[in-house]
């Protein structure tokens, strides 16, 4: 009797497509994710249900957290300008490097006559450094400084006004958050973006 | 396909030798689940790696108390919200000393159970007394009292709650800071 052959099919399939659009996707993903900047300051941040985006960019972010703040802020060609703004304002001066260093690093949190010093440093030096604060007392509000100053570099380089977003800690005390939105008041910014995670509403 | 001719050069006369034919084929298989994984990975991490953030509007701070107008409101329209250390909350709905019925100062809790049916009934009692007065418009006001030993979390869960319930949209709230001393007796006492 004839037997009929089964004809032998092949159970691999050609990958090589499916490998090549995976590639270039991930490929794609890589190079537009940012790198995540280790934070100089890290603060456990409260959740919320609401679901606005912060913006990327024309952001300063002031990070409250143990009774110390610390600054942030977007754009390297406004931090530049920002950091000539307050050499110029408190006697100290930047080398071209310094600015270049400034420019790339994550957020601060010293007097302004440190803050070479924390440039210099390497940014795995720098979360160990024990940084103090940016110094915001009635005497020598240093904070005050920065922000106002942020503010003119930002409409200078983008001209745009600048957000504010605060960060704060959980279980920070609310006097902490309020010191930093009045120094902010007074300059007349009534609008802050509040950092938050992300819950249901079931809690 | 990646395939390589392995065929050893054709019709060759006798004395040469044969190489046997290699299959070429690499399987993907392995490198595609990887690949997948990577861009999986980096597809979450770039979404929610942004953080998500709350606006909040504060009203225009005017050293000058002499500029500072004073607004009468119904006060059966308004609703307290103390906020004192460990968690705690109180609410009260019109004058502290005259409170509207069922209304006297009483503790709640954060959360679903808590604040947020207390904050979704008044809201509701609210519409409707207004709707009675004509007004139907005219929504809650609470007033949020954060003291001195409340936390940045606390301020965050009420700001949230309001948005959950939805203050903001029929009526209003706002955070103020100052305290009677018959509000810091409540808060310490009990």
């Amino acid at each position: 009797m004839a037997k009929i052959k089964m004809k032998k099919k092949s159970t691999s399939t050609d990958m090589t497509a499916m490998c090549d659009v995976a590639f270039l996707l991930l490929t794609f993903f890589i190079l537009t994710a940012t790198a995540k900047i280790p934070e100089a300051l890290p603060v456990d941040t409260p959740s919320s249900t609401v679901q606005t985006k912060m913006p990327e960019t024309d952001l300063a972010t002031l990070t409250v957290g143990k009774g110390k703040v610390f600054f942030d802020l977007k754009g390297r060609e406004v931090r530049v300008r920002t950091l000539e703004l307050m050499g110029e304002k408190y006697g100290v001066t930047f080398t071209d490097e310094d600015k270049k260093m400034f420019s790339l690093m994550e957020g601060f949190g010293v007097p302004i006559s440190n803050l070479k010093q924390i440039i210099e440093m390497k940014s795995a030096d720098r979360s160990k450094a024990g940084q103090p604060g940016v110094p915001m007392d009635s005497l020598d509000n240093q904070l005050k400084e920065w922000i106002y100053n942020a503010r003119i570099a930002n409409i200078e380089v983008n001209d745009k006004e600048l957000q504010i977003a605060i960060k704060g800690d959980a279980k920070e005390e609310y006097p902490a958050i309020r010191k930093v939105m009045d120094i902010c008041q007074d300059q007349k910014i009534n609008s802050f973006s509040l950092v938050t995670g992300l819950r249901s509403k079931d809690f | 396909m990646a395939e390589l001719n392995t065929d050893g050069g054709g019709g060759g006369k006798g004395g040469k030798v044969r190489s046997k034919k290699q299959n070429s084929k690499v399987d993907l298989t392995a490198m595609v689940d990887l690949a997948f994984l990577l861009i999986t990975f980096f597809m979450l991490t770039t979404t929610l790696s942004k953080p998500q953030s709350m606006s909040l509007g504060l009203p225009d701070k005017e050293d000058d108390p002499n500029k500072n107008v004073d607004i009468k409101v119904d006060e059966n329209r308004t609703m307290t919200l103390l906020l004192g250390a460990d968690n705690k909350l109180i609410r009260y709905v019109g004058l502290l000393a005259t409170p509207v019925a069922g209304g006297a100062p009483k503790d709640f809790s954060y959360g679903k159970d808590g604040i947020r049916k207390e904050l979704i009934a008044r809201n509701k009692m609210v519409l409707e007394y207004s709707a009675a007065k004509g007004k139907p418009k005219d929504g809650i006001i609470v007033i949020i009292k954060p003291s001195k030993k409340s936390t940045y979390k606390n301020v965050v869960d009420i700001l949230d709650e309001m948005a959950i319930v939805g203050v903001g949209v029929s009526g209003s709230y706002a955070i103020v800071n100052d305290f009677t001393p018959e509000e810091t007796k409540l808060l310490d006492g009990k």
